[in-house]
């Protein structure tokens, strides 16, 4: 996985080039930095690659942005191990990320994890054997008073525990899209079961409104 | 200029300059292992912490500069404490496998460790390990003992201008290496082997070999380019075990080229360690007396025009010396020490030096390439171009095949009609050197060894004087040459005397009969087939060509083997010295030369080496100016004819292997194949 440069993947595509309408999103995106500082695009167009190239970022991807930015291979290589949210390898089309940050840690990601470990067989930065599903583990995904997260390619599923993990799991293995958010009764960050300041708030005029 | 207190000590410095070069400046030395003065800052080791009041915590005085008034302290327990903590972390995932490292005791991590390291450790924990990587021949790679000082990524990325390597992966996971498994294509790849501060970059031939104090070190010169490189050979009984650059600004700064540092095996192999006498077609051992014999017999009873001599590239002065004096002795006026058949005559001097002195590439605005490729040539002197471009408003253009010159440079064309282009005015680029401050033209010794050399020559010269790139205080006009002999060849008249052949001349006489017998001192580099019939002797150190074809072999001695005087391609007067003996009956050029001289009854008027050297300096007093450039007077060149269309080629098409020295070297066979334009692919993966 990211961050690991030990190893390059071994079973690399011969070729990698944008699709027309990714060139077009590209040359905007190197368009935006200064001349003689296209290099700055290098984090932009490797989100691209991974965009279009089923989530991960291959090889020849990075040298043919380096190519495309002047710069030379290693220095793309550089960067696209360093951060983690590239993925140097093939992953599932159900990209699990696991928050196990202080918070959500707390909030029991743990069950969490297990949930995913348990019911789908394999283990952190691991692939199941269908392909499907891809377990990795990630720092803070920014939903704190939600905790714990899971996030499911650009969804974050909140509020979860062992039993609900295991639900949105299997929901996706039918190939169902569970709606995102909160997997409990609650209204994105709202409190649990409800507001419990300002109940009496109403816009259409009548009440106690302050 | 900022004024700090170091120690207690004021210090004056220019501004500009950081805490780490104020205190070396004070003669305090402060450890670290990231910092080195030829390359960019990285600040990464920590290791070069010191107290410095007001601030709130230890600075790392590599990367901060000086400022009027700072008050620092470099060895208060505070600055003390830090660096204890910063080695305690260092040594963490270090392997402290000392005892089997080849950088045992010359290795700063070591020394350091003494100094601020724990005598044990409080790291319970597993190390961490990296995958082995593989940089090629040369250089071997233990990256478990890495502690990513990144002082060969940026070596690699500003220096040799390859960005290779890299540091990928982050915080514990991070590895120094080239991520896709690929050797170090540079041709100065061994220097990351002198910059790595542990064992983590050694020297892959020299692997296991020798330890640093079993070492005699010897200073020399290297001589398989012209660079004239400053060099220490460590010597470890009666075999050069490495040869390390030395520091020298004008010349080197403290480089050495692949070839001058890994070819030193060459020097253990193929030797002629004996004289041999061709018998019945076959080369037999011979006893020193019987091959004097030999070659007397036959030098003896021609007359002078029957005979001439070809000096190599590796010949000392003294010897070439020796050899003039002994061919003129005999009526001889067939020299020529331009065995590649450079057409450059022996005046005046500025025709065949590298005028601006290499240091003053640092000078130079603009370039301009003549049938050049520095990078294979002579890679050090590519290195200082490079540098040269880093600092900004640098232009370089070439006449010549492109090739990648680790900085741009733009082509102008492929043959002399550029050249004549520009030096007529009419070339658009002529207004770009005339317009430069101090334009500089680099003439390859492979465009003037053309058979239109000489036309070459003046039609850079033209251009030299057309665009004002000779003046006063500037000379602008070089030669690169390749060879460490030729401009002392050339500066003791080594060439055709007076209605002598030069090398063409020599070897279409032997081809004819005009020429019977013909000497040849370390000469390989030349058609050896052309020698038709003529009585061959070879005197040189190695089995290569020249032996190969020769009828009498006398065995003479590498450059590692004897005290010599060699002539750098700016005209730089440096010694090389003798570090080992040669090997078996092999002598010292000049004595074979000297012996043959009483046999042939026409003895040399010198019996030992200072005599010799004086009567050199009697002659040619430029020899007394040892490691200085005497600047060259700009005189009239000789008359030339007219250039031919054809385009410039470079003279070097296998870096690794140029001498009888790199061609005998294993290792140097083994970078052959290694760095071929298309290398078997070792993994799956390319590159």
């Amino acid at each position: 996985m990211s961050g690991d440069s030990g190893g390059i993947h071994v079973d690399q595509p011969e070729s990698f080039e944008f699709t027309p309408e990714n060139l077009v999103r590209a040359k905007a995106l190197i368009a935006k930095y200064p001349e003689g500082r296209q290099a700055s695009a290098v984090l932009p167009l490797l989100y691209l690659v991974q965009e279009q190239h089923d989530n991960w970022v291959p090889r020849v991807a990075m040298d043919y942005v380096g190519a495309m930015l002047d710069m030379a291979p290693i220095r793309v290589y550089e960067v696209a191990t360093f951060y983690t949210m590239f993925n140097l390898k093939p992953v599932g089309p159900y990209f699990l990320q696991v928050c196990t940050t202080t918070p959500c840690w707390l909030r029991g990601s743990d069950a969490v994890l297990d949930a995913c470990r348990s019911k789908l067989g394999i283990d952190i930065d691991e692939r199941t054997a269908d392909g499907k599903f891809t377990i990795v583990e990630v720092e803070c995904l920014g939903g704190c008073v939600n905790a714990p997260i899971l996030r499911v390619n650009d969804d974050n599923y909140e509020d979860l525990d062992g039993p609900r993990t295991l639900a949105l799991l299997e929901a996706l293995e039918r190939g169902e899209k569970p709606p995102r958010g909160p997997t409990i009764d609650r209204q994105n960050s709202a409190p649990v079961g409800g507001p419990t300041t300002l109940t009496t708030l109403r816009f259409d005029g009548g009440g106690d409104a302050a | 200029m900022p004024k700090l207190t170091i120690n207690g000590t004021e210090v004056e410095v220019p501004p500009g300059f950081t805490i780490l070069q104020a205190c070396n400046q004070a003669g305090i030395e402060v450890p670290h292992f990231c910092f080195h003065q030829r390359l960019a800052i990285a600040g990464n080791c920590r290791m070069c912490l010191v107290e410095q009041e007001k601030a709130p915590k230890p600075v790392a005085s590599c990367a901060m500069p000086v400022a009027d008034g700072m008050v620092v302290h470099t060895n208060s327990p505070l600055a003390q404490k830090a660096r204890k903590g910063v080695m305690e972390f260092l040594l963490i995932n270090h392997p402290l496998d000392c005892p089997i490292c080849d950088q045992g005791g010359e290795c700063d991590l070591q020394d350091e460790a003494m100094a601020y390291g724990k005598d044990r450790g409080r790291y319970q924990e597993a190390k961490r390990a990296v995958r082995e990587k593989d940089f090629g021949p040369l250089v071997k790679a233990t990256m478990t003992r890495c502690i990513h000082c990144t002082r060969c990524i940026r070596f690699a990325s500003d220096v040799a201008g390859v960005p290779d390597l890299g540091g990928t992966g982050r915080g514990e996971n991070m590895e120094v290496g080239t991520y896709v498994e690929k050797a170090l294509t540079s041709e100065l790849s061994g220097n990351m082997i002198d910059l790595c501060p542990v064992g983590a970059l050694t020297s892959k031939p020299y692997a296991f070999e020798a330890r640093a104090w079993e070492l005699r070190k010897t200073e020399s010169v290297d001589v398989l380019d012209a660079l004239g490189t400053n060099i220490r050979l460590d010597v470890r009984g009666q075999a050069v075990m490495r040869i390390l650059p030395r520091v020298n600004e004008d010349v080197n700064e403290e480089w050495l080229s692949d070839k001058g540092r890994f070819a030193v095996d060459g020097l253990l192999k193929r030797r002629l360690d004996r004289p041999y006498i061709r018998r019945n077609g076959k080369l037999v051992e011979a006893s020193w007396p019987e091959a004097l014999t030999a070659v007397a017999d036959r030098f003896g009873k021609l007359s002078g025009d029957k005979i001439a001599a070809i000096a190599g590239d590796l010949c000392d002065v003294e010897s070439m010396l020796a050899l003039k004096e002994l061919m003129v002795s005999l009526g001889s006026a067939n020299l020529d020490c331009r065995q590649d058949g450079a057409k450059t005559p022996a005046a005046p001097r500025a025709g065949y030096l590298f005028n601006s002195t290499i240091a003053g590439i640092d000078k130079a605005d603009v370039v301009l390439l003549i049938g050049s490729n520095p990078r294979q040539e002579a890679p050090v002197l590519n290195a200082r171009l490079r540098k040269r471009y880093l600092k900004g408003g640098f232009r370089a253009a070439q006449i010549g095949p492109a090739f990648d010159a680790t900085f741009p440079i733009t082509v102008l064309g492929a043959g002399p009609d550029v050249l004549q282009a520009l030096a007529d005015g009419a070339h658009p680029w002529f207004e770009t050197l005339k317009g430069a401050q101090n334009p500089m033209i680099i003439l390859g010794s492979g465009a003037v060894a053309r058979a239109d050399g000489l036309a070459i020559l003046e039609l850079a010269r033209r251009l030299a004087d057309a665009a004002g790139v000779v003046r006063d205080d500037w000379n602008g006009f070089n030669v690169l040459q390749r060879a460490a002999s030729r401009v002392g060849g050339l500066d003791i008249g080594f060439v055709p005397g007076a209605g002598g052949r030069d090398l063409e001349g020599i070897l279409d006489g032997s081809s004819t009969g005009a020429i019977e017998a013909v000497y040849l001192l370390g000469a390989d580099e030349f058609d050896t087939s052309r020698l038709g019939s003529a009585f061959v002797v070879y005197q040189g150190h190695h089995g290569d060509k020249g032996a190969a074809r020769a009828d009498v072999v006398l065995p003479g001695a590498a450059y590692t083997e004897k005290n010599g005087t060699y002539v750098n391609t700016e005209g730089r007067v440096q010694l090389g010295r003798l570090a080992v003996y040669p090997p078996g009956e092999a002598k010292e050029d000049w004595r074979v030369l000297r012996a043959l001289s009483e046999q042939l009854g026409r003895a040399l008027a010198y019996d030992s080496l200072p005599q010799l050297r004086q009567h050199m300096l009697s002659q040619f007093p430029l020899f007394a100016q040892v490691d200085h450039v005497v600047p060259a007077p700009w005189l009239p060149f000789a008359a030339a004819g007219t250039v031919s269309a054809a385009g410039f080629s470079y003279p070097i098409d296998t870096y690794y292997m140029t001498d009888p020295i790199s061609r005998a070297s294993p290792t140097m066979a083994e970078c052959v194949v290694s760095f071929a334009p298309n290398p078997q692919s070792k993994t799956g993966t390319h590159g």
